[in-house]
């Protein structure tokens, strides 16, 4: 009820002048703070990058062990370098997600900053909401900016230097249709983002309540539940839970034809309406809601540590 | 409207009791010294009239209540909480976009003015800077927002004199004007004596003294008697007498000052003389005995 009243004078506060833009400038400070939101994604795009490089000087020879492959395999062998370059960014930017969220409140008070913080006319409400937009919005962002750039060098460099030894550069445009590949990814990044509300909501909420190891409050006691109840009761539905809410988007939001004989168009595997129509979506969605109203309200009444 | 004020105003943290029935009232216009010793409540007191914690009994902040509305009051309170709470990551030219970018009434170009002055670089880190820089930083930021109520929570703890000095200077001569009202908290005491116009003692959450300077100085004497004046002196029932090389001091409140000059030297007595004198209870008329 108090988060209500807050929220509302907050808003009310916030939206009669015309020249401060409370919720962009938290948001900014934020990656002020936080350069490792765009640097460690960068460095393994370098790594990548740099490794892929290495692998274009020994191109002939890659060529001639692609040919002696069916058509079907020669695609999967060109599109696999692509594919762990868009997985590697991404599990990077979720470690980076994962250790922001942990800091993201907890620090303001370890440090004590929290009452330079309060002395400026920003809502509890602002300051949660743009703490969560790094892991909603501006990581997801900057991830598929990054990944969409290391394709596009990919594919650029792959041509050239296809063309510079008279290969065929139709198979890289061929096993990785960019723009077709770039709106799986897009969708990819909305899809996971969403499923793992639950989990950002509740590594926030951590942060906004541990007076202490912040890490071992958000991990241990997840984990704990699921090794008790095998334990105590011989079943698993704990991990199963977890386990779903780590990797069951995938199987809600994507369709893979196990029997495909050969690729088909990317774009078919998408399945948004069977994702939004999965009760986890929902359910998830409401209980990361429910621990970033209770972020919001323990900023509120908690104070320096 | 009083600038802050607040009626049976309590505060408890489980067993112990923080705040304990307050009751003031602080005049637009005033810069007011809230003086006591560790643990007595002030900063306590302060936080509630921050909307940092909430409270219970009658509390307002420019006619509103801190804790419902801190974050449309914030446009009108400053506070300097202490030192280092800037944050250590943050560059000055963050600092200054970021109070910029969220605060109306923040006049940036007066706060650049206020750090030309000094030696700080837009590109320093607040980890960079010294303790003392570090509190010029925040002052510049503080004085170049138009607030109506600033709240000084130790401001100069750990600075060295000069800092200090130049600190309360500033916020004299720079900022404070008869809309502005300033709260401090010091234990350097004897160092803002010359610039309150109130000030107020609290000890174990509740206010020992409140009155302005002026009454201070009408109401308080502090009178070292001749030798063979002592004993006269002392019949006046001084509320502390102390001793300092070999002759008495004694302080009295609301004995006329024309009396007490027969008796030997009469001076008006330092704030801090007198928070001892109140703090250390009634010890008095047989302190010397």
């Amino acid at each position: 009820m108090s988060v209500a009243t807050e929220s509302m004078t907050a808003i009310s506060a916030e939206t009669t002048s015309s020249t401060t833009h409370p919720f962009y400038w938290s948001v900014r400070r934020e990656v002020w703070e936080h350069r490792s939101i765009y640097i460690a994604p960068l460095v393994v795009a370098g790594l990548v990058l740099l490794g892929f490089l290495i692998r274009i000087v020994h191109l002939p020879q890659t060529m001639s062990l692609l040919a002696q492959l069916k058509p079907n395999d020669q695609h999967m062998a060109v599109a696999m370098p692509f594919a762990v370059a868009a997985v590697a960014i991404t599990v990077t930017g979720l470690i980076v997600a994962f250790f922001y969220c942990l800091g993201a409140l907890y620090n303001e008070r370890k440090d004590r900053s929290i009452l330079f913080w309060k002395s400026l006319p920003v809502s509890n409400t602002t300051a949660v909401l743009s703490k969560a937009a790094i892991p909603f919005l501006v990581l997801p962002a900057i991830l598929f900016a990054i990944i969409i750039a290391v394709h596009l060098i990919m594919l650029g460099v792959g041509s050239a230097a296809l063309a510079a030894t008279h290969g065929d550069a139709a198979l890289l445009w061929n096993s990785w249709p960019f723009v077709r590949m770039a709106v799986v990814l897009l969708y990819g990044m909305v899809v996971m983002t969403l499923w793992y509300a639950p989990i950002y909501g509740w590594v926030l909420f951590v942060s906004s309540w541990a007076r202490s190891m912040a890490i071992l409050w958000a991990v241990l006691p997840p984990l704990g539940l699921c090794l008790a109840e095998r334990i105590a009761l011989d079943t698993r539905y704990l991990s199963d839970l977890l386990d779903y809410r780590v990797n069951g988007f995938v199987k809600a939001a994507f369709y893979f034809d196990p029997h495909a004989k050969e690729i088909g168009d990317p774009l078919g595997m998408l399945t948004p309406a069977q994702y939004l129509t999965t009760p986890g979506l929902w359910a998830g969605l409401v209980i990361g809601a429910g621990f970033l109203m209770a972020a919001i309200w323990l900023r509120r009444s908690r104070e320096a540590i | 409207m009083a600038c802050l004020e607040a009626r049976g105003l309590r505060k408890t943290f489980g067993a112990t009791t923080a705040l304990d029935g307050i009751d003031l009232k602080i005049e637009e216009g005033r810069i007011l010294g809230l003086i006591g010793p560790n643990g007595a409540g002030k900063s306590t007191l302060l936080n509630a009239a921050l909307g940092l914690i909430p409270f219970e009994g009658e509390l307002k902040v420019l006619g509103q209540d801190p804790w419902a509305a801190r974050d449309s009051l914030m446009r009108d309170v400053c506070f300097i909480a202490d030192v280092a709470v800037l944050p250590r990551w943050m560059r000055v030219w963050q600092a200054l976009d970021y109070v910029q970018g969220v605060h109306p009434k923040f006049d940036r170009a007066k706060a650049e003015a206020f750090l030309a002055k000094t030696k700080i670089k837009k590109t320093s880190k607040v980890r960079e800077l010294s303790k003392g820089m570090v509190t010029q930083l925040h002052l510049a930021l503080v004085m170049a927002i138009d607030a109506k109520l600033l709240v000084l929570d130790e401001p100069t703890l750990g600075l060295d004199l000069l800092y200090r000095k130049q600190f309360y200077d500033t916020l004299l001569n720079d900022y404070f004007d008869h809309n502005r009202t300033i709260v401090v908290t010091t234990h350097q005491v004897e160092e803002i004596q010359q610039i309150l116009t109130d000030m107020m003692f609290i000890n174990n959450g509740r206010i020992v003294l409140d009155c302005s300077m002026e009454d201070f100085e009408a109401r308080y004497v502090e009178l070292t008697p001749r030798p063979e004046s002592t004993a006269e002196a002392r019949a006046l029932k001084p509320i502390n007498e102390r001793q300092a090389l070999g002759r008495s001091i004694m302080l009295f409140d609301r004995v006329p000052r024309e009396k007490l000059a027969a008796l030997g030297e009469v001076r008006t007595p330092n704030i801090a003389d007198l928070f001892v004198a109140v703090m250390t209870g009634n010890s008095t008329q047989g302190a010397a005995a």
